[in-house]
């Protein structure tokens, strides 16, 4: 048995200790959200919060991240009360296909609580997601308004 | 039919009675989507199978095309909502089911590709729209007693001619008691408050938040997940396996062979993947045995030598070129979709019927396939369509369909298919690998008198649709060659096809991906060969006031073309077309320490009336960003018939860092609405290699850019 507290919930799961906490996360407690790109770490579209640091959960094995706070994509902020880099990404109309979205959301909200104000190479450093439909430059600006919208107060 | 669902609070399964399925994909970008109920009641007034209105004053607009992330359900939601003249905060969408009522007339099906979504469904949704408003209308004059042309509409009220108002929500009923009218008249563009202007998308909450469905999301009860060990090799069969191994590890509860390999069926998909790594499977090798990027490229460069057939031929070509000539070969590499979400499909193949909960771009082609391998006639197959993350033509296939309902069927249970991103770059039908020849004669004062261009291309037609070939000519081929707006006397374009076993598929501008980095390079070289500008040398061969013209002297204008630019930087131009759509693109470069920097793109656009010009705002980089992962370093090569990339790591794609500023002009016109899907990725290559050589006279024939500049 493995214990993983994921959204402030805790879960006694079943599992090998080898699993990845992207296949844990989607497969057996359910939450579909994070999602299966690349299994190498290459793409981000696996990423969650350990501790609120960004990881790629498809490399990282459920023992890692057993006694750390795991958030996901459905963790980050109530369905009715987004978190000011999901609102800047409704906004600014940034996905298109979606499917990328939840990593890079995720990736972007770290990138912030370590950078108040991302400069262009700090975004460009942090966020090396891949994005195949090509959101790059929405994304880039979202991430500037929801820093500029987290500085000035509206923290979710 | 009732599905019990795993009652997620996110996952939405709506069970509408004796209609089939459709999956928790409606929503509405008004507040009420976080609390769209999980059954649907039936709609008051169904006008059109594209239209539905309730009693809670919103309208569900039927979709038949599958969101790949292009924004189709946004634009067609706003083609109901312009000729209907009801707000777009009241519209919601839902994906059709696979049925005969819902097909597409320009597909005789229901398919999604080729940027036909628009033109094919934008008139249909048009006049849907208007149909149910008409019989609003009508129903409202009954009731006032008075004509319905002296009736207007705004914002979903009918008004009439002495003051008095109803609400489309009061009208439901005597609406829906009204006969469909036979014909109804469109707005005309003058007269637009939605198409043309920049719409929210519908579907970017459920986006940012974890709740919209992909294929990969879908859970259904008795479910297990199952992944397919293939042959690296691509056509490869299975000749032994032992699975002793792999049945031992934790959760893995089933191997089975399938024709496309050896499934292990699993209580989670890391099992599934971990019972593969332990298997013991011993290959037969297929047609592709000994094939490698050498192999092919050898054949391809030989034919390009010797006359092909002939795609389009325009006055005088017999004989050898006189005055001027130029000539120059351009080759392109095979090239992976890799649409961000892996293929999978989950299907439910049961004695008397098949359930398919599936990302794919042709739900009846789907259909066919499962029908095909059950025995089971085509209705009794559906399909349920989620969201697609990401297709460029990849969905098109019907290969992850297939395994799906190969596991499913053998096993006995629901299963959820999934391939590995290795399995996705590796079975692709890959964009293919093409060699032109071209030549020309110039003019002592720098006209282009003949051009000839010999294509040597791989026939995705003769694969995918082989009853389109005609006396051995892909009707498709020539797309980027044969269509462009150059107005050159003497024209040749003939084709050879590529005969290899290695598949090739539609990806994003099928054909003009590849061609018109061939025909764009040429241009600009007989430019330079006639010691004129490139643009300048563009616009003498475009019709006065045309299209074609028009968008580059726009893009020109946009780039301040032929004005100094920063130190050690350079421009490149190319321009393309899509259907009756046309593009010109200016791109600007620097090679820092020999080192190719992309800093802008800009690109004037003619798809005729824009429909949300947002939307627009999107496709258009996007096709020129998946144009520039390939353009710099995309390639898949081969070795023995199998694909040497596997994964992102070695099938490398652009990220942000490299992300350029984009400018994009997008023509205002009243011209019949085209799809903006394609339209951005031809141009792209060889607006680069255009810069390139302007940067520093180095012409660059091969791609990926990045591999020639080493």
């Amino acid at each position: 048995m493995v214990k993983l507290t994921v959204n402030g919930t805790d879960h006694n799961l079943d599992v090998p200790d080898e699993m990845p906490l992207l296949w844990a996360i989607r497969d057996v407690v359910g939450l579909t959200g994070t999602k299966f790109g690349c299994g190498i770490a290459a793409c981000g579209a696996c990423t969650v919060h350990l501790d609120g640091a960004a990881v790629r959960s498809c490399v990282l094995p459920v023992k890692n991240a057993v006694g750390k706070k795991i958030t996901t994509i459905e963790g980050l902020a109530p369905i009715d009360k987004p978190h000011p880099v999901q609102v800047a990404w409704v906004a600014q109309n940034v996905p298109q296909c979606g499917y990328c979205q939840s990593g890079q959301i995720m990736a972007a909200v770290a990138l912030i609580e370590r950078h108040a104000s991302p400069t262009d190479q700090d975004i460009d450093v942090a966020m090396t997601n891949i994005c195949r439909c090509g959101c790059y430059p929405r994304i880039k600006s979202a991430i500037k308004t929801a820093a500029a919208s987290v500085k000035a107060g509206h923290v979710a | 039919m009732t599905i019990a669902v795993d009652r997620k609070d996110f996952l939405r399964v709506v069970a509408i009675s004796g209609a089939g399925l459709s999956l928790g994909l409606e929503m509405a970008s008004a507040p009420a989507d976080a609390a769209a109920p999980a059954m649907a009641a039936p709609p008051a007034f169904v006008p059109v199978a594209w239209v539905e209105m309730g009693n809670d004053g919103l309208t569900t607009v039927v979709i038949n095309q599958t969101e790949l992330g292009q924004g189709i359900t946004t634009a067609l939601s706003m083609c109901v909502a312009e000729e209907l003249d009801v707000p777009m905060s009241s519209v919601r969408f839902r994906i059709s089911p696979a049925e005969t009522k819902y097909y597409n007339a320009a597909w005789h099906g229901i398919q999604t590709g080729g940027s036909r979504s628009t033109p094919s469904m934008s008139p249909v949704m048009r006049n849907a729209g208007a149909t149910a408003r008409a019989m609003l209308v009508s129903a409202a004059a009954t009731k006032w007693s008075v004509d319905p042309a002296t009736c207007s509409t705004s914002n979903a009220m009918v008004y009439g001619p002495g003051g008095q108002r109803a609400k489309y929500v009061d009208l439901l009923a005597a609406a829906a008691a009204l006969p469909v009218p036979a014909a109804v008249t469109l707005k005309t563009p003058d007269k637009f408050k939605l198409l043309g202007t920049r719409q929210a998308r519908l579907d970017v909450k459920p986006k940012t938040n974890g709740t919209a469905i992909y294929g990969l999301d879908v859970k259904i009860p008795g479910m297990k997940y199952a992944s397919i060990e293939k042959p690296v090799q691509i056509g490869g069969k299975v000749a032994s396996f032992d699975a002793t191994a792999a049945l031992k590890y934790p959760g893995v509860r089933k191997v089975i062979q399938v024709p496309s390999g050896v499934a292990v069926i699993a209580d989670n998909t890391w099992a599934a993947f971990q019972g593969r790594k332990l298997l013991k499977v011993t290959w037969a090798p297929g047609p592709n045995a000994g094939v490698s990027t050498d192999t092919i490229y050898s054949k391809a460069r030989l034919l390009s030598k010797t006359p092909g057939v002939v795609l389009k031929t325009a006055g005088d070509v017999a004989g050898p070129l006189s005055g001027k000539v130029v000539t120059a070969s351009y080759e392109t590499p095979y090239l992976a979709h890799a649409p961000m979400e892996p293929m999978n499909t989950t299907a439910d193949v049961r004695a008397d019927s098949v359930t398919l909960y599936t990302p794919t771009q042709a739900q009846t082609d789907s259909q066919k396939t499962a029908a095909k391998i059950t025995g089971l006639p085509l209705e009794s197959v559906k399909v349920v369509t989620t969201f697609a993350g990401g297709g460029f033509g990849r969905r098109g296939e019907t290969d992850f369909i297939e395994d799906a309902v190969y596991v499913s069927k053998a096993a006995g249970i629901p299963i959820k298919l999934i391939w590995t991103r290795e399995d996705d770059i590796r079975n692709d039908p890959y964009r293919g690998g093409t060699v032109s020849s071209m030549s020309a004669a110039l003019t002592p004062d720098g006209k282009v008198t003949t051009l000839k261009h010999t294509m040597v291309s791989s026939s995705i037609v003769a694969r995918a649709i082989p009853f389109l070939m005609k006396n051995g000519v892909d009707p498709l081929a020539g797309n980027g060659m044969t269509n462009t707006a150059y107005q050159i006397p003497n024209q040749l374009v003939d084709w050879h096809q590529l005969d290899v076993a290695i598949p090739v598929g539609f990806w994003r501008a099928p054909y003009a991906n590849s061609n018109t980095f061939a025909t764009e390079s040429f241009i600009d070289e007989l430019a330079h060969a006639a010691g004129q500008d490139p643009v300048a040398f563009r616009l003498a061969m475009l019709e006065p006031g045309s299209r074609p013209r028009n968008v580059l002297e726009r893009v020109a204008k946009l780039a301040k073309w032929g004005e100094p630019l920063a130190n050690g930087h350079a421009h490149g131009v190319a321009m393309g077309q899509w259907d009756e759509g046309w593009i010109a693109m200016v791109g600007e470069i620097s090679m820092p320490n020999g080192k190719l920097k992309v800093h802008k793109m800009l690109a004037s656009v003619d798809v005729g009336q824009p429909l949300n010009i947002d939307g627009l705002e999107q496709q258009v980089p996007s096709a020129m960003i998946y144009a520039l992962s390939a353009a710099l370093g995309g390639k898949i090569t081969f070795a023995d018939g199998g694909a040497v990339q596997k994964n992102f790591n070695d099938f490398t794609v652009l990220h942000m860092v490299d992300s350029p500023e984009f400018v994009i002009d997008i023509v205002r016109t009243t011209e019949k609405s085209h799809g903006a899907g394609e339209i951005g990725t031809p141009c792209v290559a060889p607006v680069l290699a255009n810069a390139i050589f302007a940067l520093n006279g180095k012409r660059i024939r091969t791609l990926p850019l990045n591999d020639s500049l080493v």
